[in-house]
């Protein structure tokens, strides 16, 4: 393996666990400020609020990660994504503010201010919306050069249906993920009203999420050809990812066993998501720059990896602990506070 | 101006940024060392004021470490969005502690939100102490790296540019560079002694407003003390910072000091005017104290800014920086240095309201002197954005829109900043200290 695609595999395992865990966050968002729509806030809002407080710090790291991240290995990136990126990453920048405040300002001291919780739950629809930006320009096609630096077409951007296939898979994905996690979390804290309503709401997004990303193939297929041949040479993974999809859904039907449709709701998004990776290489942005040229000097490279697995060996066991304490911590989850040693 | 030029537009934006940044990097910095230093002497005197203390300064931080959460996050994207040529530059040789910045980051988040969420659930109160530990060093990382990143920018070392290629990057050498040593622990003594101040303004504020709590006078105390520790700390690395000035980057120090004919026994110039003829009115002139700073010896030369050509010179409103900076840095030695003598020796006014309200002004003056620092290093280097190499010119956006965006986030950290105040002031009169040690005598979770 060359150290170019040990780069780019390491970032696309980061922005992974940033689309799960920011997706639960985004969702529960979403879930939470519906669920004060409809009056069935004292259904959710607990559970949610368990979960969330002690880890939202580190699933924004796992975003600042990716970003930090890329910019060192491909600094490239930053001349072409950075100048075009500047509309859309300033949006996503201010919602992404309006989301980490409300933590503190809501559950610590306005509790209750409605006006807030609408605003960090539409906030769970859109970052994803801006955020998915991102994938649809590095499809190519709306990005030339002028006078040597790169423009954005907005027009082209905002009038491909590409872009919108994207934005709705983004936000189907948000609530599908979001949703079986907090069914299994709400189980585990014992709370059948709330777990009852998550799993319905899992049951259905599950069909809308695999319609958008059919879809998205479909369109691929006009725009980008040729990473649509290539996608369609990894059919297999995609089928795969389509059987653990399946799987989730069964047993959510079945009511049982949410711990595992959740594992396998991972499985399929790993698929998916390493699947549509693996046939966009070698290009970061088609046909402008692909992880060859952008890549940085083989020095800053060894370095960047070697501190990535002192810091991996750092933080492995501390997202351990973190875990431990929380997710799985029997009393905490149930939210009681027996002391312990 | 800022809807033509997406240069200026960009230095406004991430002028504004920074700026208010800052103010929650310094408290997110400094606080979880209070918060250690109040825990372990609760521990070991017993005495559970101390205690209360680190779980009331526990509580406020949360809501300033969300904020700086998402500003950090905001200025860490924007150098790409508005910056995007140098961060192409910069990211070949500079990546390294910028990487390293987010693992600091990381194990900090993760042990805070430990730390924040098991008050109550270890029987034996050091092992929650542990934990503060990690988070403590991790703000200190944080903070370490990120200054490494900006001294590379004030004396890029660790690659050479021929033809106009880059070539033997070594990101080691461009991480230890000459401005780091000086920059790091100035900005590390800084931050805690600003936050020192910060909660000693805190307890003193509550002590004129009639709260005669044992528990006020303790707090207040024990963080004079260690702001003090730290603002002499701060001024023996600031005269560092002179010397490293003065042999690597003259024309900052020239700037600063007005200083424009090169010559022997140069005079330090404090406060004063600058009239359109460049004509200084209304200096006080300390002899021989510019090259003492420099040099360490009267004598010595001090290179003027007259010596560079124009179109590199800083501007010279760096100056008044350079005074606010260090004014402020002196009155607050002298302010808490008086104040432990005077507790010591019983002296009356010391307890006098206002005496009080000179360390309640203490405050707000520490923030200033931080911000006013870093206008004074960060406008002192221009016109470049890497010395020597890289101009703002050529590093800013093409993009249009970065006015918009101005005003956009202008608006955002207004309702940020207004937000915080707000919140804190709730959670403090939702939980008032007495209620607070009462729940805690009898033992129940707060």
């Amino acid at each position: 393996m060359s150290i170019e695609i040990l780069g780019i595999s390491v970032l696309w395992l980061f922005l992974f666990g940033y689309v799960i865990v920011g997706s639960i966050d985004y969702g529960a968002g979403f879930f939470n400020a519906y669920s004060i729509i409809r009056g069935k806030q004292h259904i959710l809002s607990k559970i949610i609020q368990r979960y969330l407080s002690p880890v939202w710090e580190v699933t924004n790291v796992f975003f600042v990660f990716f970003f930090v991240g890329i910019v060192g290995f491909f600094p490239q990136t930053a001349y072409y994504f950075g100048t075009i990126l500047l509309v859309p990453g300033s949006l996503a920048l201010v919602l992404l503010a309006v989301r980490g405040s409300y933590y503190a300002f809501e559950s610590y001291g306005a509790r209750g201010h409605k006006g807030y919780a609408f605003m960090y739950g539409a906030s769970g629809i859109l970052i994803p919306a801006s955020l998915s930006i991102v994938l649809t320009i590095s499809e190519g096609g709306f990005v030339s050069i002028v006078n040597g630096h790169p423009v954005l077409d907005y027009t082209a951007l905002f009038t491909s249906p590409l872009t919108w296939a994207i934005v709705v898979l983004s936000i189907a994905a948000v609530l599908y993920i979001s949703a079986v996690f907090l069914t299994w979390y709400a189980f585990k804290t014992g709370d059948s009203a709330a777990t009852d309503l998550m799993r319905q709401y899992a049951i259905g997004w599950s069909f809308p999420l695999i319609i958008a990303a059919s879809g998205i193939i479909f369109e691929l297929r006009f725009h980008n050809e040729e990473h649509f041949s290539r996608m369609l040479d990894l059919w297999w993974m995609f089928g795969l990812s389509f059987l653990l999809w399946a799987g989730t859904v069964w047993l959510l039907l079945k009511r049982k066993n949410y711990g595992l449709a959740f594992g396998l709701l991972a499985g399929q998004f790993a698929l998916a998501f390493f699947a549509y990776g693996i046939s966009h290489y070698p290009y970061l942005l088609y046909t402008q720059l692909n992880i060859y040229d952008g890549f940085t000097n083989m020095a800053m490279a060894i370095s960047l990896v070697f501190v990535f697995i002192l810091g991996m060996a750092l933080l492995i066991p501390s997202l351990y602990l973190l875990l431990k304490l929380f997710l799985f911590d029997k009393n905490y989850v149930q939210g009681k506070t027996t002391k312990k040693e | 101006m800022l809807f033509d030029d997406p240069v200026y537009a960009s230095r406004l934006l991430t002028l504004l940024t920074l700026s208010f940044h800052i103010i929650y990097a310094t408290i997110g910095v400094g606080v979880p060392l209070m918060i250690m230093i109040a825990q372990w002497i609760g521990i070991k005197k017993d005495d559970i004021h101390y205690i209360l203390m680190a779980r009331r300064w526990a509580k406020g931080f949360v809501v300033t470490v969300a904020v700086g959460v998402v500003t950090g996050t905001a200025i860490g994207l924007q150098l790409s969005l508005l910056w995007p040529s140098f961060m192409e530059l910069a990211g070949n040789i500079i990546a390294l502690p910028l990487f390293m910045e987010v693992f600091a980051f990381f194990f900090e988040a993760i042990f805070l939100g430990i730390y924040l969420y098991t008050w109550d659930r270890f029987d034996n109160p050091k092992k929650h102490l542990l934990l503060l530990i990690p988070v403590a060093i991790g703000a200190g990382m944080s903070a370490y790296f990120i200054t490494v990143v900006n001294s590379f920018m004030n004396s890029p070392a660790g690659f050479d540019i021929v033809n106009g290629q880059l070539t033997n990057a070594n990101p080691i050498a461009a991480m230890f560079t000459a401005s780091m040593p000086t920059k790091v622990s100035h900005v590390l003594s800084t931050a805690y002694m600003t936050i020192a101040f910060m909660l000693a303004a805190i307890a003193a504020f509550k002590l004129i407003r009639g709260y005669n709590h044992e528990y006020h006078k303790k707090a207040l105390f024990m963080t004079m003390k260690i702001g003090f520790v730290f603002s002499i700390a701060t001024a023996l690395i600031g005269d560092l910072s002179g010397k490293y000035l003065a042999a690597y980057q003259p024309e900052k120090l020239a700037a600063a000091e007005w200083h424009f004919e090169t010559e022997e026994g140069a005079p330090l110039l404090m406060y004063g005017v600058l009239d359109e003829n460049q004509e200084v009115n209304y200096a006080i002139r300390v002899p021989f104290a510019l090259s003492i700073l420099a040099h360490g010896y009267p004598f010595s030369e001090v290179t003027g800014l007259n010596e560079f050509p124009e179109e590199e010179q800083p501007p010279l409103v760096v100056h008044y920086f350079f005074d606010t900076m260090v004014t402020i840095g002196m009155f607050m030695i002298f302010l808490s240095l008086v104040y432990w003598i005077g507790i010591k020796r019983k002296w009356p006014f010391i307890t006098a309201n206002w005496y009080r309200w000179l360390i309640v002004l203490g405050g707000p003056l520490s923030f200033l002197a931080i911000e006013a620092g870093w206008w004074m290093a960060e406008v002192g280097r221009q016109p470049w954005i890497l010395r020597g190499i890289m101009t703002i010119d050529e590093a800013a956006t093409t993009s249009d829109y970065v006015g918009l965006m101005f005003i956009l986030f202008a608006g955002l950290y207004l309702v940020l900043g207004i937000g915080t105040v707000v919140v804190l002031r709730k959670i403090f009169k939702n939980f008032p200290l007495e209620k607070d040690l009462e729940k805690l005598q009898g033992g129940e979770p707060s």
